[in-house]
């Protein structure tokens, strides 16, 4: 009896329940504005009607119930991005954005920002929480370990968001300032750190534009422009003459019109550079031109009239000179300077115990710049730069960690692959950063720093001493380290292929074709103008024998003809 | 033997030696400029007014020699020693003292033969040289892909500088030249006028004469 009871009671709630759950299920149908934040609504619920404005892309992303929060942190926000894009987190744990390792199959070296040494802030390990402020994921705290294999660790927002008000903050690893943000916190563009809606981002989400992009990329070495020299933010919004591609009035290019990307990955490396488009012959009409070149769109017979005897000449320099070299007249145009030299020597002196820092370098638009700094050593800024010029295959070899240099050379971080007329080289632009240092004088490799990590007793940023700087950084990579350091003078090679001029802008010919014009320092060409040459001067003396000889021989018979009669 | 006013010069024996008189001209303006000899006018259109000209020359060159070979005017350039040691004499020392010029023209010679010789020294060597280094500098992207430290493109530019200097060397000795004998301007007037006093057998006297070439 009690058995049956019970029976009778679990079919009687069965039944009731599995009728209100059809209700709840109907409802969505039934009264569409009354969709609730649990219940899934009916297929095609949320689709736009034949009523409705036409949109760009097939989906909306504030019409989303997921988006709509509310999130407690950016990788709540990557899960809803997940549960409809499963795949994507996997797609970017595959790209150098999120690996920050780079093994060049050129030269077999392992690059990378989580690996190689750099002539700025030198190294990001056991910098980790303020470096990886720029990593596309969230938590990367020990680049000596790969980020886990978790999605949700992804920030799609720092590349998708289009609110423009996310960002992440410099020293969070990854994260954006959340409530409460603390006193004083900047974000990766050092602008003062406000927290950030996640929701309002999570709604925004489309394609990335310059600003997702030069968010990061624009402020690479810790400021506006330190590294690249041509990443800037004056490509936000630039104009003509600062860049044909991302200005408004000219083609208005986001980042990947020309970083074409697959799967998240996108085209373009420093570490490899495609100097020469490698597929041009290869393509049929119609198909993708996804690789970061300028002949990809332009060909490598661009030019034109209207006078074509010039434009047939300029089209026979493209074998041998890359577009770069004349239509980036110079870098660091727009208004923002680059660093130019960074002398990390003379970091670590005080003012009465204290840090200081000076500015003597006074930008175009009067901002002035750190010559400076207690934590960094000197810097020299520049604008309007002039490039340094080579021949590139766009193959760059480093020097790695464990790499022999030697002291009394200036050592290359980098050095410029690329033999003088090979067929896959040409004259490229470069911006060549110089500075200083810190090398084992005893193993003669160069050194890891530690500069960042409040608190912790040893970071140079904090308590300015050389010593246990090295010594935490080189224990935390684990490589040997003898105790005794100096500073080494050093270069490093940037590619220069932003800020297209106009072309009017271009170099004229006499750039190059003069005496001790830009290309005067590179081998394996012969440049008309440069110089008279053997044969020049051979033809000169010819030339000069002739008129004194004339001029001898005028002479005498003017003294002849005072004596004769005929002349 | 007796001289003549006789039309020496045809229209278009005069008309290419001073179409050459100011395309070299232009040729050793833009050339200079390529230089770097002077800054006047920018590099490339000193490019474009040197390679327009130059194949512009070319073609006119290609018409005079089809010319000089079909009216037998190549002759006249054909070098001989026959007198050239009067004439080499003449120029280092005659003229210093008033001598008259040893040679006389006739309707088939009208140079002397030092003159012939460096006409003759012109045509087949430095022409050649200027011109055969020009269209290797002009077409170096046709034939110059595996010259990758630009070793031919250096010395085919090295000859054509050094052959412009020489037929530099040759236009100052050439107007030099025109200020002996009879003066600077009896030296210009028949390449202007096509005429020029010149000895005439009396077989080419009724010969010219009857075919109107005779101006007394």
């Amino acid at each position: 009896m009690k058995h049956a009871f019970f029976r009778t009671a679990v079919l009687v709630s069965a039944v009731v329940l599995g009728v209100g759950g059809a209700l709840a299920q109907q409802s969505p149908t039934t009264n569409e504005t009354e969709v609730g934040a649990q219940s899934r609504p009916a297929p095609g619920a949320l689709a736009a009607r034949m009523s409705d404005p036409v949109k760009e892309l097939t989906a909306d992303h504030t019409k989303f119930e997921i988006l709509k929060g509310p999130f407690a942190s950016g990788p709540e926000v990557t899960a809803a991005c997940l549960s409809c894009h499963t795949e994507a987190s996997n797609q970017v744990m595959h790209s150098v954005h999120w690996k920050w390792e780079y093994e060049n199959p050129a030269t077999g070296q392992v690059l990378g920002k989580a690996k190689e040494l750099n002539a700025f802030c030198g190294n990001v390990a056991s910098n980790e929480t303020r470096c990886t402020s720029c990593h596309t994921g969230y938590d990367w705290v020990d680049v000596r370990q790969p980020m886990p294999d978790d999605p949700t660790k992804v920030d799609c927002l720092v590349c998708h968001d289009t609110s423009g008000q996310y960002a992440k903050q410099d020293n969070l690893a990854g994260n954006p300032p959340l409530v409460p943000v603390k006193e004083g916190a900047k974000t990766i563009t050092g602008a003062k750190a406000s927290p950030v809606d996640l929701v309002k981002a999570a709604l925004s989400v489309g394609e990335p534009s310059r600003q997702n992009c030069g968010n990061c990329h624009f402020y690479g070495g810790g400021g506006d422009n330190v590294k690249h020299g041509d990443l800037s933010s004056a490509l936000f919004d630039p104009p003509k003459a600062v860049d044909v591609h991302m200005s408004k009035d000219g083609a208005n290019f986001a980042c990947e019109a020309c970083h074409v990307s697959d799967k998240h990955v996108l085209a373009g490396s420093r570490y490899n550079t495609d100097v020469v488009d490698p597929h041009a012959d290869e393509r049929k009409p119609g198909e993708a031109r996804d690789v970061a070149s300028c002949t990809s769109c332009h060909s490598d017979e661009p030019h034109e009239g209207p006078n074509p005897v010039l434009a047939l000449k300029l089209n026979d320099h493209t074998d041998r000179v890359a577009c770069q070299t004349c239509h980036i007249p110079e870098f660091a145009r727009g208004g923002v300077a680059t660093k130019t030299w960074w002398d990390w020597s003379t970091a670590g002196k005080l003012k009465d115990g204290k840090p200081y820092g000076e500015e003597n370098f006074t930008q175009s638009d009067g901002k002035h710049l750190h010559t400076y700094l207690s934590t960094k050593g000197d810097f020299d800024w520049a604008e309007n730069v002039v490039p340094y010029y080579a021949w590139s295959n766009g193959v760059m070899s480093y020097t790695l960690p464990e790499t022999e240099i030697d002291p009394t050379q200036i050592v290359e971080i980098n050095s410029i692959g690329g033999e003088p007329g090979a067929k896959d080289a040409r004259i490229f632009p470069f911006k060549r950063m110089g500075g200083k240092q810190a090398y084992d004088t005893e193993r003669n490799v160069l050194l890891y720093n530690h500069v960042y990590g409040p608190g912790d007793g040893t970071a140079l940023w904090s308590y300015f001493d050389w010593e246990k700087s090295l010594k935490f950084a080189m224990d935390y990579v684990g490589l040997e380290y003898s105790g005794k350091f100096d500073f080494v003078e050093t270069y490093m090679y940037w590619p220069i292929t932003h800020m297209v001029a106009p072309k009017d802008d271009a170099l004229k010919c006499d750039s190059c074709h003069s005496e001790n014009g830009r290309m005067a320092n590179v081998a394996g060409i012969y440049v008309p103008g440069g110089g008279i040459g053997i044969g020049g001067k051979l033809g000169l003396v010819v030339f000069l024998m002739v008129v004194l000889g004339v001029a001898g021989h005028g002479v005498l018979r003017l003294f002849g003809r005072k004596g004769g009669h005929h002349g | 033997m007796a001289e003549h006013f006789v039309k020496v010069y045809t229209r278009f024996n005069r008309v290419w030696h001073w179409s050459q008189v100011v395309s070299i001209m232009l040729l050793f303006f833009t050339g200079a400029r390529m230089l770097g000899f002077h800054q006047l006018g920018p590099f490339g259109l000193a490019v474009t007014v040197h390679t327009l000209v130059a194949l512009a020359l070319l073609l006119l060159w290609a018409f005079a020699t089809f010319w000089l070979f079909t009216t037998g005017g190549w002759r006249q350039f054909i070098p001989r020693l026959a007198g050239m040691v009067k004439v080499a004499r003449f120029y280092a020392f005659g003229v210093f003292k008033g001598e008259e010029h040893p040679y006389h023209k006739t309707f088939e010679r009208r140079h002397n033969p030092l003159q012939a010789l460096a006409y003759f020294a012109l045509k087949m060597a430095l022409f050649p040289a200027i011109w055969i280094s020009g269209l290797l500098y002009l077409s170096y992207n046709l034939w110059g892909a595996n010259d990758a430290q630009a070793f031919w493109l250096g010395l085919v530019a090295n000859i054509h500088v050094l052959a412009a200097f020489a037929i530099a060397a040759f236009v100052v000795a050439h107007v030099y030249l025109l200020t002996i004998g009879h003066g600077f301007r009896e030296h210009v007037r028949p390449m202007l006028t096509g005429y020029d006093r010149v000895d005439l057998t009396p077989e080419a006297e009724a010969y010219l004469g009857q075919k109107g070439l005779l101006k007394d």
